[in-house]
């Protein structure tokens, strides 16, 4: 194992900020994984941080393959991880929309680039993310739509589902996305928590990518495969939103197989306490994404379902 | 009259609002009225439009009998941002301007985003106001996709601003409010000026001035108004960007809005700890600082100003 800095960013009032990137085997540069890049992401830096212990054991028992190297970045900003802020700690910038970065820029766009320049040249790049609302998903690899990405490599994670969207402006500055344009096979995983450390969620992902690095050739590991991953279109989905706001009481969780009018959750009325909305499922299906914050707006997607026919 | 263009429900007793003024000739709306529509207030922090929406209403409502088109005033966007001090979408950790156009059947800011749409699509000119950051201090002027140049630099020739920037375009940027306006027809002219979180009275009356000029133009206007100030154009090659290479606090040297030569001093980063001179910053070029740093710390990176060549 090998730790190099791969960013240092003085500062007049707090220690440096190291981006640290942890490579094991060499040769090739075969895969690359990145894991907070804002500062609530713990489950993230958690999934990197048992990643990097594995491939360590890995190196030392020879099981990485020859001529193939991995890099782990746990985070790319532990400054925000440190003070409890999501984004960048004084301009409030989202690193994951500063890529490919710009390194005689502003601030975030110059992390952008030191983290680029050093994860941009490996074969598969991975990395692990959280979404902008709230809410839990069923564990899948997310790609976007953009010509380079390659859902055939993306099952190999053996995760329940891969989904792929359509992109949009504002996705053209992501890590992922600019990974797919100069040429590294790019995936996003995603697990169950964020802000939290879900063990079981966190071992799911960990399996999902030791599991894709041995069907990639790049190391030796014995494991359960996973599942026989389903291809999903976003715009396939059918979004459940609310009417009206209130506090959001929950009865389906993901991953539950729910059939048409089934009753997914109930609105209350934040101070009577009465049901005023009944959030019915429209088609049979399986639950894919649910909101997961107590109270809601109106216009907020509480759940988006996955279609079946389910006549069993 | 106030008219409300969206409402959306927050989970305790209160109802979001988006609200707009709308100003109509005495006689009515007979005939093919032209329409203004004055936007301010996407990003939170950023309040210089609040001063600019009461000035131009104040004045019209002075000389009524001068209004012959339709003025549409939107003070708050983002109204949740005004009222806590957040620029984006407090809640959703959002920037509200990369959710447009929007869409009706999508989540609360991209509902409110395709309701916006909606209500300025096909007004004769939208002047999107926006006050820079806290971070740095901007001279009135005015930003045009170069997409969007032929139509826009004769509007934005008569809003007596000091300064045209014509930019390249960039993806990331087809999700503002003014470029979705703009691909659809409707002509949109973002203004920048001033400090975030603060009103600068000059520039708010320098612009309201501007703006009667145009409904002037547009037919919107009828009484007396400026000869509009010749403003500089540019673009991109022309505009030197300095950067911080070191941290700590900056002490400007120079002026806003003032001439600089190669070399002349733009100011200091110190370090407060040790009592030292961190990095000199000089100009690179001849020309004029049109964005000067006004947060004092610095971060390497951090923007301290922008000098037109
Ligand atoms: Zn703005």
């Amino acid at each position: 194992m090998e730790e190099k800095v791969l960013f240092e960013l003085n500062s007049a009032y707090r220690d440096n900020m190291r981006i640290k990137g942890y490579s094991f085997g060499s040769g090739e540069k075969s895969a690359c994984i990145v894991g907070a890049t804002r500062g609530n992401e713990v489950q993230q830096l958690y999934i990197c941080s048992r990643l990097i212990n594995i491939f360590k054991q890995l190196e030392q028992q020879g099981k990485i393959k020859s001529d193939k190297s991995i890099m782990v970045v746990p985070t790319i900003n532990n400054y925000s991880m440190n003070i409890g802020k999501r984004f960048w700690s004084t301009d409030n910038t989202d690193i994951n929309r500063m890529f490919p970065g710009y390194n005689l820029g502003e601030t975030t766009q110059r992390i952008a680039a030191g983290v680029f320049d050093n994860v941009n040249s490996y074969k598969y790049g991975i990395q692990f993310t959280s979404f902008y609302m709230q809410g839990d998903f069923i564990p899948h690899v997310r790609m976007m739509k953009t010509g380079f990405e390659d859902i055939e490599f993306a099952k190999n994670f053996g995760l329940p589902y891969v989904f792929r969207r359509e992109a949009r402006p504002y996705d053209t500055t992501t890590l992922n996305y600019n990974w797919q344009i100069w040429d590294t096979k790019a995936f996003s995983v995603y697990t169950n928590a964020t802000d939290s450390i879900d063990v079981k969620s966190a071992r799911e992902a960990i399996n999902a990518v030791l599991s894709f690095l041995n069907k990639r050739g790049i190391i030796e590991y014995k494991c359960h495969e996973g599942y026989i991953s389903q291809f999903i279109e976003g715009k396939t989905l059918v979004n459940v939103k609310s009417a009206t706001a209130g506090i959001f009481v929950r009865y389906a969780d993901v991953d539950a197989r729910v059939k048409k009018d089934e009753k997914l959750a109930e609105i209350m009325h934040p101070y009577s306490g009465e049901v005023i909305d009944t959030i019915k499922a429209p088609v049979n299906g399986i639950v894919f994404f649910h909101a997961n914050q107590p109270i809601i707006y109106s216009q907020t997607p509480l759940f988006r379902i996955i279609p079946t026919d389910d006549l069993i | 009259m106030v008219e409300t263009i969206a409402s959306v429900g927050l989970p305790i007793d209160e109802k979001l609002l988006i609200q707009k003024n709308r100003l109509i000739p005495k006689n009515g709306l007979k005939g093919d009225k032209k329409r203004i529509s004055i936007v301010t207030g996407i990003h939170g922090d950023e309040l210089e439009g609040q001063y600019v929406c009461y000035e131009l209403q104040r004045r019209i409502k002075a000389n009524y009998d001068n209004l012959t088109g339709i003025v549409d005033v939107y003070p708050a966007i983002n109204p949740l941002g005004i009222d806590s001090i957040t620029r984006g979408i407090p809640g959703f950790d959002l920037d509200m301007n990369r959710i447009f156009p929007g869409f009706e059947n999508g989540s609360m800011p991209e509902y409110v985003a395709s309701k916006i749409i909606d209500d300025l699509s096909g007004s004769n000119a939208v002047i999107d106001i926006h006050a820079s950051n806290i971070f740095l201090e901007e001279i009135p002027q005015i930003r045009i996709n170069e997409l969007s140049r032929d139509t826009l630099v004769p509007y934005a020739k008569l809003l007596n601003v000091d300064y045209i920037w014509v930019h390249s375009s960039a993806t990331v940027l087809e999700s503002t409010l003014a470029y979705s306006l703009n691909v659809i027809g409707t002509p949109t002219l973002v203004v920048e000026m001033g400090v975030g979180m603060r009103i600068t009275k000059k520039y708010g009356d320098q612009l309201v001035d501007g703006i009667f000029a145009l409904m002037k133009k547009l037919g919107i206007w009828n009484g007396d108004v400026i000869t509009p100030k010749e403003p500089i154009i540019s673009e991109d090659g022309e505009v030197s960007f300095i950067n911080a290479g070191k941290s700590g606090v900056f002490v400007p040297a120079v002026e806003h809005w003032k001439n600089v030569k190669k070399g002349d001093r733009i100011g200091d980063i110190l370090n407060p700890l040790t009592g030292e001179i961190n990095e000199e910053i000089f100009s690179p070029t001849d020309g004029i600082v049109f964005t000067l740093r006004e947060y004092p710390i610095v971060s390497e990176g951090s923007l301290i100003a922008r000098i037109l060549a």
